[in-house]
């Protein structure tokens, strides 16, 4: 009966193959989605316009300026008068406005040898986007402490991802993503879809085991992911220059672990679906989303509420995205994340365990 | 000849509280059309799906093929087809390939899945057909193709649930002398339908209402019992007392 299961692996194959829409879809989102949130989508702030205002343009006022200018985050305006600041940031010409005080130079030395002084630089910024205005208070007053004497107070390194590249931090948010919707929603939709045929009854009815059926759904789809597996792990060192600090045997069997359980989440949601489209919006709503808001790809986990933190620990992309960043990004050896590869293995376990059970049941 | 290729005996399926199906007795013989009729909701399914071992009987007993429907569901399952009243080829595979597949389940080896499946594309005259998807062929083709299909194994027995539902009048003809052949070969067809002139083409025929079977016997015989014209007359004054609902 070797042969009944590689008919079946082939016809699951070609299925696939026939579907030439689903493919180009699943071959090219991973790509698309790497390179949208490598490039395009981006947390760094960049290109900050800045203008000056300066009633006294002293050597101390130009050097501030040629700094800010030169840093790659700024590009400078240009001075504008006291009663322009208001238009040239309402109309968004200007992101941020620094004020120097009149006799800068003067004030600015009393301020170095400790002499109690009001302010002498005055930062206006457009705070209708927030982020923007964050980054920029903090690189603008880095930049302008730093022509005082007070260098010394703080000496800043940034660990592991020292140009904070933000591509570093999406990698593994997106191959969470991706495995589960290659994963998951296509095994599920597949094996409704023979539900809702009626193929599935004729399956039944032969010889066949239903375990086999199963087993032989998840193959093609197993290999596919490999594949995107491949060409995410590439993408990331190649293009986005992630540096894999960890080992890539490491996140490759971590990966491969993770997969696994992606098939069996889909399982699991062909078991309760009956229509294509359940399943579609099954694992849309209930698989997607939980990843997208609870795993850490786009908040962190420790600014969530408490009650969602908690919830956060039933999704199986947290675990993993969580281990990826840590061999990715900050070079831990697959041992340091054992808890994420335990609590993922067990998942994968249970979910298997639930489905077949379901999926058997389901026959009588 | 005369021997008894399916054996029911007292055959009960019990959900909770609902009798779906209470005690059927009957035998089929090889090369037998024996026609399984009933209304809606009679248990016909039910009946049907304990017979392919998809479904464990509460009691009662029955052998398929020479095996025992409680224990060797696994047996049953190589030694009979099947084919549901739905179209259960697959679309996006082509005439060869769903043959192949099929064949490939019932164990054939490849030897012998290419040479049956050439005798069948030969017999159907689909030759000119072996590649082509099956989503693009005409209902009634599908059809004709998903019955050659189910017995590609050459099963003792074939089980069709409803096989010409939604077929024209010709196709219907067509196969029904399909179903003839494979008869005439030795193979035994379990067939359920809804077309009384159907039931008109079997060799015998049972009657189920309120998951009992209330009669059995040649369609002549039937009709001569109940001093009925036609089939349609029988069933419908045999399922008149009927106590399920559609």
């Amino acid at each position: 009966m070797k042969n009944n299961f590689l008919s079946f692996v082939k016809k699951e194959s070609l299925h696939i193959l026939r579907d030439n829409r689903t493919m180009l879809i699943v071959m090219l989102i991973p790509v698309v989605l790497m390179i949208l949130f490598g490039f395009a989508i981006s947390t760094e702030v960049n290109n900050i316009r800045i203008a000056a205002v300066a009633p006294d343009r002293t050597d101390g006022v130009r050097d501030a300026v040629a700094r800010i200018a030169q840093n790659d985050y700024f590009s400078f305006y240009g001075y504008i008068g006291n009663d322009r600041i208001d238009q040239k940031l309402r109309s968004g010409e200007v992101n941020a406005v620094v004020v120097f005080a009149p006799d800068y130079d003067r004030r600015m030395a009393q301020v170095a040898a400790g002499v109690p002084s009001p302010p002498v630089i005055q930062l206006i910024l457009d705070a209708s986007n927030v982020n923007t205005a964050g980054a920029a208070t903090a690189y603008l007053q880095n930049i302008l402490l730093g022509s005082a004497s007070q260098q010394a107070l703080f000496e800043t390194r940034m660990l592991f991802n020292p140009q904070m590249k933000s591509a570093f931090n999406f990698v593994p948010g997106i191959m969470g993503l991706i495995f589960i919707l290659v994963c998951a929603m296509m095994t599920s939709v597949s094996i409704v879809r023979e539900k809702e045929a009626g193929t599935m009854e004729v399956l039944l009815v032969s010889p066949v085991r239903p375990v086999k059926i199963i087993l032989a759904k998840m193959i093609p789809y197993f290999v596919i992911s490999c594949i995107v597996l491949v060409m995410i792990l590439f993408l990331a060192y190649y293009l986005l220059e992630v540096p894999m600090s960890g080992g890539v045997a490491g996140i490759f069997s971590l990966s491969l672990l993770y997969l696994l359980l992606s098939l069996a989440l889909g399982l699991f949601v062909s078991t309760i679906a009956r229509t294509q489209v359940a399943a579609l919006l099954i694992s849309a709503m209930v698989l997607m989303l939980p990843i997208l808001m609870l795993s850490g790809l786009l908040f962190p986990i420790e600014n969530l509420p408490k009650f969602f933190q908690i919830i956060s620990n039933i999704v199986p992309a947290r675990w993993y995205i969580d281990a990826i960043r840590k061999m990715m990004i900050q070079g831990a050896p697959l041992l340091e994340v054992w808890v994420n590869g335990t609590v993922l293995f067990g998942m994968t376990v249970v979910l298997l365990g639930v489905s077949f059970k379901k999926f058997n049941d389901k026959l009588e | 000849m005369n021997d008894v290729v399916i054996s029911v005996h007292d055959l009960t399926k019990r959900f909770g509280t609902f009798t779906a199906v209470n005690r059927i007795c009957f035998d089929v013989f090889r090369g037998e059309i024996f026609g399984f009729l009933g209304a809606n909701g009679a248990g016909k399914t039910t009946a049907m799906r304990m017979l392919c071992g998809l479904s464990y009987p509460s009691s009662g007993h029955g052998t398929v093929a020479g095996f025992d429907v409680r224990t060797e569901g696994e047996q049953i399952k190589r030694h009979i087809g099947y084919m549901s009243q739905r179209f259960s080829l697959y679309n996006d595979l082509t005439v060869w390939e769903n043959m192949n597949l099929f064949a490939g389940i019932y164990g054939l080896s490849k030897r012998e899945t290419e040479a049956r499946s050439l005798r069948l594309l030969d017999r159907l005259d689909f030759s000119a057909e072996k590649g082509t998807l099956v989503g693009s062929l005409p209902l009634g083709w599908k059809q004709k193709l998903s019955f050659a299909i189910a017995t590609i194994h050459r099963p003792e027995v074939v089980f069709l649930d409803e096989p010409t539902g939604g077929v024209d009048p010709v196709t219907r003809r067509q196969f029904w002398e399909m179903i003839y052949e494979a008869a005439d070969h030795g193979t035994t067809i379990f067939v359920t339908t809804h077309y009384m002139d159907e039931a008109e083409y079997c060799s015998r025929v049972s009657i189920m209402v309120d998951g009992e079977i209330r009669a059995l016997d040649t369609p002549t015989r039937l009709k001569e019992q109940f001093a009925a014209q036609s089939m349609d007359e029988v069933f419908r004054l045999l399922a008149r007392g009927a106590k399920r609902g559609e």
